[in-house]
């Protein structure tokens, strides 16, 4: 039983069936990655998992509960945090400000009134939200306005306030996505610290076949909305009904 | 930032102050507590300030220290500072902000009518209405964003006005309002038979004045406004609070990224209800005070103009600063009534020492300008600070005060490297 278990799963946009009987199951404390061509159904998948759609039939089970009909700040409350292809971070605010927000949510929930309340007492999250930073090299930058950051910055800041959370599931959608190559690699030695350093389970949405071999312990292909195969990834890089899936595409 | 990108306001942004300045005075940084001094100061000083022109002197209609004025001038800034809460930390634009002002105001005379005429309970009564009233607005309006958002507000604060002023009439007394009356007998407040009630603070009445005359010069001391004064000083520092409050944080986090905030296991939706919340009652303790200082009430008080009026003040100002609204209510309400004071005749008696027709031609340019034509004025001065200094008037003195201390540092230091 995988820590999110994902079960006969539909999605239809009309006339277009988006994802088709997909089954997906996420083993606790490995790096999963969801890879297909385009169109193949991945960010619906993914959408699925935060709480952005709903499908239409299927199961999401996440540590045991299912997702379905929560709204994504309870679903992130249950301990799913997602990174976004664009980094999605709040540039108006500070480094450190963009850390002690996921900070708060983790300790005080969706909402609390704390509007005569000074950051004065709130050491614990400073400290916290600080160790984050230095974790990720940014500790001179937290008093910089995140907005006039550069675009690999802004991805490891995300990252940051994602991890701060302590996520059971950490979900990466496509997070090299426009990236030059060194860029790329510098993202995967990051995920790569972060698995290393604490237990955590992250699913990867991926393109870049690099990214995905450098990291994954197990690879789902989809195409046209469903399982294609699942398995390790040595096995995948053979297998003929990935490579038709890719090269068929690319030859049309 | 998708469909937050309509509420983004005009000013740009600004790195804002770190949060882990250290605390001092009343658990403010150093740098708010100065700024919060300096507004004591200034308003406790106002009635001499507003009047640097000795009486009967041809510049004496600039003076702006009579007590009418400077209570209003107090009393807008309260209603602007709350508006700001809204607008300035959420970007939430509010177009219907007049309809608590006049919640609170029909609370506050009700109370005075019925109860008593001390200000006190009045104008709790008057937060208290205005901020449930806020809440059941909030809840219907904030299901939508930017624009739909400020359309829902407008339409709430359009039918608070048609309730007021017809259909309401037993409750608002309709077009002619509220006042109070030699018939009015509030049970708590022991008056002759026939006498006319006076709001009071604790026996004080609102209108007593002390008045201080300086050779040329007459300063006006006015109970009714050092009471609004204090009031709004109360304001103002609860509003830094909560600017530099986690909830203010998240306020902001709300305008930057309600996206990221979700997916943050955030719930937007209570932050910027309870925001709504706090700024409505701002508006009605501004809406009990005027009460208050002028004991009586009409509808034309929640006409969409009036809720217009605010938003223009927090704009000219500058939008999400502290200061900023205070001073945009400051110089809207200045305009209003010293521009509008200025007449023809007024006019040819400051031209009177240039040539007959030249005379008349600049009095005919200028005349548009003054009198019943100080909203073009305005407009104008609207217009320019939008365009040149989009951060309102607080950035026009940062910029004055930037080039000041950048001229200080190269006279200073002229061996050192010069400032950047």
């Amino acid at each position: 039983m995988g820590i999110l278990e994902v079960k006969g799963v539909n999605k239809r946009f009309g006339g277009l069936q988006a994802l088709g009987d997909v089954n997906l199951s996420v083993q606790e404390n490995t790096v999963h990655a969801i890879i297909g061509p385009n169109g193949a159904g991945k960010s619906t998948l993914l959408n699925c998992l935060v709480g952005k759609l709903i499908p239409d039939t299927g199961s999401v089970m996440f540590d045991g509960q299912s997702v379905l009909g929560r709204k994504p700040h309870q679903i992130n409350q249950m301990g799913i945090s997602r990174v976004f292809q664009t980094p999605e971070i709040f540039s108006d605010l500070t480094v450190l400000e963009n850390i002690m927000i996921p900070c708060f949510a983790k300790r005080d929930g969706a909402f609390r009134m704390h509007a005569l309340e000074s950051f004065a007492h709130e050491k614990e999250l400073l400290e916290k939200a600080e160790a984050m930073l230095a974790d990720v090299n940014m500790l001179d930058k937290r008093h910089m306005h995140s907005a006039s950051m550069s675009r690999g910055d802004k991805r490891r800041l995300e990252m940051a306030m994602c991890l701060v959370q302590e996520p059971k599931l950490l979900l990466l959608d496509e997070p090299t996505a426009g990236m030059a190559r060194a860029d790329t690699n510098n993202t995967i030695d990051l995920l790569k610290e972060i698995k290393e350093k604490r237990d955590i389970t992250m699913c990867i949405i991926e393109h870049d076949m690099h990214v995905v071999f450098s990291l994954a312990e197990r690879i789902t292909v989809l195409a046209q909305g469903r399982p294609l195969v699942e398995d390790v990834p040595e096995n995948i890089k053979g297998n003929p009904k990935v490579q038709e899936a890719y090269l068929g595409e690319a030859a049309a | 930032m998708t469909e937050q990108a309509t509420n983004t306001p005009i000013a740009k942004p600004k790195a804002p102050p770190s949060i882990v300045a250290s605390t001092g005075f009343l658990g403010l940084n150093r740098k708010d507590a100065t700024l919060l001094a300096l507004v004591v100061v200034l308003t406790m000083l106002a009635p001499f300030i507003l009047n640097p022109f000795p009486e009967g002197s041809g510049m004496a209609q600039f003076n702006a220290g009579y007590p009418d004025l400077m209570q209003r001038f107090v009393i807008f800034g309260i209603f602007a500072i709350g508006f700001n809460i809204l607008f300035g930390l959420t970007g939430y634009l509010s177009f219907g902000h007049a309809a608590f002002l006049g919640v609170g105001s029909y609370a506050a005379i009700w109370m005075m009518k019925l109860v008593t005429l001390n200000i006190i309970p009045a104008i709790i009564l008057s937060i208290i209405f205005a901020g449930l009233f806020a809440l059941l607005v909030g809840f219907i309006c904030l299901r939508r964003s930017g624009i739909y958002f400020s359309i829902l507000t407008l339409a709430f604060a359009q039918m608070s006005y048609a309730l007021a002023y017809s259909v309401l009439t037993p409750i608002t007394g309709g077009e002619t309002g509220l006042q109070i009356k030699a018939t009015d007998r509030p049970i708590l407040s022991g008056l002759e038979p026939g006498e006319i009630g006076r709001a009071n603070f604790f026996g004080i009445d609102m209108r007593t004045s002390y008045e201080l005359s300086l050779g040329d010069w007459l300063f006006t001391f006015n109970a009714g406004y050092y009471i609004a004064a204090v009031v709004m000083l109360l304001s103002f520092y609860l509003s830094i609070r909560i600017f530099r409050s986690p909830f203010g944080m998240m306020l902001r986090a709300v305008k930057s990224n309600q996206q990221r905030m979700s997916y943050t296991g955030l719930n937007s939706k209570p932050y910027t209800l309870a925001a709504f919340v706090i700024s409505g009652m701002y508006a009605g303790l501004a809406g009990g005070l005027m009460v208050a200082m002028d004991t009586q009430v009409g509808p034309e008080r929640m006409f969409w103009t009036a809720s217009g009026e605010v938003v223009l003040m927090a704009i000219l100002g500058g939008v999400g600063t502290l200061i900023g609204p205070v001073l945009g209510a400051g110089m809207i309400k200045y305009m209003e009534n010293i521009i509008s004071k200025i007449n023809e005749t007024i006019l040819h008696q400051w031209f009177a020492f240039l040539p007959d027709g030249l005379e008349d031609f600049v009095v005919s340019m200028i005349y548009p300008f003054i009198g019943k034509g100080w909203h073009l004025t305005l407009g104008i001065v609207f217009m320019l600070v939008v365009i040149f200094l989009p951060g309102g008037l607080v950035e026009g003195g940062q910029k004055i005060a930037g080039l000041f201390r950048r001229k200080a540092k190269t006279d200073d230091t002229p061996s050192k490297t010069p400032a950047e």
